[in-house]
């Protein structure tokens, strides 16, 4: 009786094991995958950042800083991409950062779960993830085509749209992670509540809206869609009047060209645009990290 | 002064400070503030409005010259001034949706290995590398894309697949064509730049699974994959369709890195290696050249409008799907 | 309203030897009467009636869920905050009702001040903390402002601890040294009366008995109403105490009575720990 019974246990060990070994087998597949998954990301990255380093690097003289774009063969640099990069994405993030802290605050301070706010919330979020080129359709139908020209106040404009979901978005965030407690000691002083809301959740919340102010700019800086139908690109230094050059465009107009030196620049201009980008990103994240 | 000196002296034993007279508050200030406030959001409710109808706009003189055959029609000509949607909008959808096939595997492998497997001190460098891949600028992968993917998809993956899959009888779309600019290698490059936005959207819905249930399977001797699999993608299901729809949604309106490797050809072809392109594409190329008022401008906005309709679609899916999760 | 402020100077300059025994026949600063509370259509106060003698602590006890912190929250209008809650009845302070519309709250919170469960230490140094209170209601110059915070600090007894470190953040200092910032903050503003919504309950018991302490210091000057879960700490502090249950007031006395001699039974009950 007892063999009978040791038998039957060892049977049913002996399936078990079957099935352990089995499921054991599925698992480290699956694990296996993952880890191949995030290595091929990974390494999408790596060759990004290897590329733009080996091909951009040669081409890093103090000239591309100095001197303006000019025709193949001369010797031109990107000094007025630059310029307008940096003017447009300054412009755009300038006037994008309040519209958007302010829905930001609307939305967490005041919509709550209205229709209105539920509406306002949706839209930005479309917005968010809209496709960029449309932005720069949108401003060439309201600034370029009627005023007749392309322009870097277009250019701003196209951007600084592009700035205000990504900052209503971090600013809801954070507005909303500020305790309710810390609103209502203020309140309880007697604090009305703009005060309460610019001096204490705006300054508790202040890491988090530099954050997205941050990425806000890293994004814009490398848009080019939107710029192609609003600032375009010039060959030399320009006011916000006239047409006016970013670093992503010329890098467009330059890459696929047939001229070595042009093809070099837009590799030491690429190189650039995403240092300068992940470096921010990388900046906001410490931001963030320090909270 | 006098006062106020012996009460810094002894402050404890000193007496309440006379009351002011209170500042009498109106609420003006929390009027204006709570005005721009609100102000704020009707601004971005009109913004997108005037989007919407300024891009319809712009293409109605294209949808009155051609009607509903502008969606069915393959012709893209200038000279004759004959316009169509079909061949982008064609591209724009088997480019995203292929890309979309690429990418959830992988992102969703990522997603997997950050919440369950990475060791801990891999979490967060590993996490920031994947979402640097998204901060990307687009037209770097356009570049990368068009010197480097291009040329590697032209002498490795499509060799392999034209000659066994597109041997097959059934399989044309696998037939090799010739050049590296194809709708694949878009669809590559697409899927690389949505791969960290699935995947994040997948790992912050992952995290939201109530540890106790992860808990109470791996105590019943679950693997991590059984844990993933039967506990944590049934409860978050509709979040990560909702990520997926992100992705596409992203996908479908991205434009520099499409047209760097597209091969900008107005023309559907059966082989997804031959050239073709997309809405955003075309747009890209052809409305800095495109003369004001003409009708390939008002065909391009058209176009424009098309995407709009597309995008808000699938965006208002995705987000649909996020919110539910978010509400639980 | 400077009335009652003369004689609150009056008595708080007076050496603390000369003060008054400790519960003289006291005026009433505060009258709530018949007062309703609903959050939605769920009524969680019903008709309490109840006065808050002038400086005098007035202890809140009862189970969890009672009303005790919802009715501190209508004596200065915090329930505004919410859309759906409401009030009905009066609160009377000096003869005015202050439920209704026209009050002006940012001056009203002014007099009536609150601290909360938890130190709510604002995000900025521990100078500014209190300095943001006082420049809600008062134009002080620097100096001025600056005796106003060391007089806040010291009658909240945290001066000594922090008076090298004015400048630094009020988040480092440790939960009971920002509960009594927290006191200085309220008591800066000089309101009449101080709402104290469980100042203790995230406090461990060294710092719970200097804030206890500091309470009937401070009870010189200023009218309390504090609310606790703790049967000895309302015994300590209060002069009078009020027992809720179910949003109802079921008695009202001076601490001893209903301590040793509560007239109901539920009271009762509850005070010997029977429930609750």
């Amino acid at each position: 009786m007892d063999a009978t019974l040791q038998a039957a246990g060892a049977g049913h060990l002996r399936t078990a094991t079957a099935l352990r070994r089995r499921r054991r087998r599925t698992d480290r597949m699956a694990r296996l995958l993952a880890w191949l998954a995030t290595l091929v990301a990974l390494a999408f990255l790596a060759s990004i950042l290897v590329t733009l380093l080996y091909l951009g690097v040669p081409g890093l003289k103090p000239a591309v800083f100095t001197t303006v774009t000019k025709a193949p063969g001369s010797g031109g640099g990107l000094a007025n991409a630059i310029v307008g990069s940096l003017v447009q994405t300054g412009l755009g993030t300038l006037v994008g950062t309040p519209i958007g802290i302010m829905v930001g605050t609307y939305l967490a301070e005041y919509a709550g779960t209205s229709a209105l706010g539920n509406a306002v919330r949706f839209v930005s979020d479309i917005l968010l993830s809209a496709p960029s080129i449309l932005i720069g359709l949108f401003i060439y139908q309201v600034l370029v085509s009627p005023l007749g020209g392309f322009s870097g106040w277009a250019g701003a404009a196209a951007l600084a749209i592009l700035v205000i979901p990504i900052v209503v978005r971090t600013t809801e965030d954070m507005l909303r992670l500020i305790p309710i407690s810390l609103r209502e000691a203020s309140i309880a002083l007697g604090a009305p509540r703009w005060r309460t809301i610019v001096f204490i959740c705006y300054r508790a919340a202040l890491d988090g809206l530099l954050t997205g102010v941050l990425l806000a700019m890293a994004r814009v800086a490398g848009e080019t869609a939107p710029l192609l139908f609003t600032s375009l690109g010039n060959s030399d230094y320009s006011g916000l009047g006239s047409a006016m050059s970013s670093v992503p465009v010329t890098i467009y107009q330059y890459a696929a060209s047939a001229f070595d030196d042009w093809v070099q620049l837009a590799w030491t201009g690429a190189l650039l645009i995403t240092l300068g980008v992940l470096a921010i990103n990388v900046a906001a994240r410490f931001f963030i990290r320090r909270r | 002064m006098d006062v106020t000196a012996s009460q810094a002296l002894h402050p404890a034993e000193a007496s309440l400070p006379p009351v002011p007279a209170r500042t009498p508050s109106r609420g003006v200030g929390d009027r204006i503030f709570a005005l721009a406030a609100h102000s704020a959001g009707y601004f971005v409710l009109i913004l997108l409005g005037s989007i919407i109808v300024l891009l319809f706009w712009g293409g109605l003189p294209a949808f009155r010259a051609f009607g509903p055959g502008f969606l069915a029609s393959a012709a893209w000509n200038p000279v004759t001034e004959r316009f169509g949607a079909l061949v982008s909008v064609y591209g724009t959808i088997v480019s995203s949706v292929l890309a979309l096939m690429m990418a959830v595997p992988l992102a969703f492998g990522v997603a997997f290995f950050l919440t369950e497997l990475a060791p801990g001190w891999m979490r967060r460098p590993v996490g920031t590398a994947i979402e640097l891949l998204a901060a990307v600028p687009s037209i770097i992968y356009g570049m990368w894309g068009f010197f480097v993917l291009a040329p590697a998809i032209g002498h490795t993956i499509k060799p392999f697949l034209s000659s066994t899959l597109g041997q097959v009888p059934g399989l044309a779309v696998f037939r090799a064509a010739p050049g590296d600019a194809s709708i694949f290698t878009a669809s590559v490059v697409l899927a690389i730049m949505i791969i960290p936005f699935i995947a994040a959207t997948m790992r912050d819905v992952f995290l939201t699974v109530p540890v106790i249930f992860k808990e109470s399977a791996f105590g019943l001797g679950c693997t991590s994959w059984e844990v993933m699999r039967s506990i944590v993608l049934p409860y978050t299901r509709a979040s990560v369709v909702g990520g997926i729809m992100l992705g596409l949604g992203r996908a479908l309106g991205e434009t520099m890195a499409v047209t760097f490797v597209i091969g900008n050809t107005n023309r559907i072809s059966p082989s997804l290696f031959a050239p073709g392109n997309t809405i955003a594409s075309l747009v890209a190329l052809e409305f800095p050249e495109a003369e004001g008022g003409s009708l390939q401008l008002s065909s391009l906005l058209a176009l424009g409008f098309l995407l709009f309709v597309i995008s808000f679609v699938v965006l208002a899916i995705s987000r649909t799907l996020l919110v539910q999760r978010v509400r639980h | 309203m400077s009335q009652a402020v003369e004689q609150a100077v009056d008595q708080g300059s007076a050496p603390a030897s000369a003060r008054p025994a400790t519960r003289p026949p006291a005026q009433c600063k505060l009258s709530i009467r018949r007062l309703d509370f609903f959050y939605g259509a769920n009524r969680a106060l019903k008709g309490i009636d109840l006065d808050l003698p002038e400086r005098q602590v007035t202890g809140m006890i009862g189970p969890s869920g009672c009303g005790k912190s919802t009715l501190l929250r209508v004596l200065n209008r915090m329930y505004d905050l919410y859309p759906g809650q409401r009030a009905e009845g009066e609160v009377l302070m000096e003869g005015m009702n202050i439920l209704a519309s026209t009050v002006d709250l940012n001056a009203l919170r002014s007099r009536i001040g609150m601290v909360f469960q938890k130190p709510t230490p604002f995000p900025m140094s521990i100078f500014d903390n209190i300095a943001f209170g006082v420049k809600l209601h008062e134009r002080l110059s620097r100096a001025e402002m600056a005796e106003r915070v060391e007089w806040s600090l010291t009658r909240a007894a945290l001066w000594g601890e922090v008076r090298d470190r004015l400048a630094s953040p009020a988040s480092g200092l440790s939960g009971g040294q920002q509960q009594r910032l927290c006191i200085a903050r309220t008591i800066a503003t000089r309101p009449e009366i101080i709402l104290l919504d469980e100042p203790t309950s995230a406090l461990d018991p060294i710092s719970t008995l200097k804030i206890e302490e500091l309470i009937d210091e401070l009870k010189r000057d200023f009218t309390i109403a504090i609310v606790t879960h703790n049967m000895q700490q309302a015994a300590r502090c209060a002069d009078q105490v009020a027992f809720f249950y179910l949003g109802e007031l079921v008695e009202v006395g001076q601490a001893g009575d209903i301590f040793t001699n509560p007239k109901q039974k539920r009271t009762q009950e509850y005070v010997t720990g029977r429930f609750g």
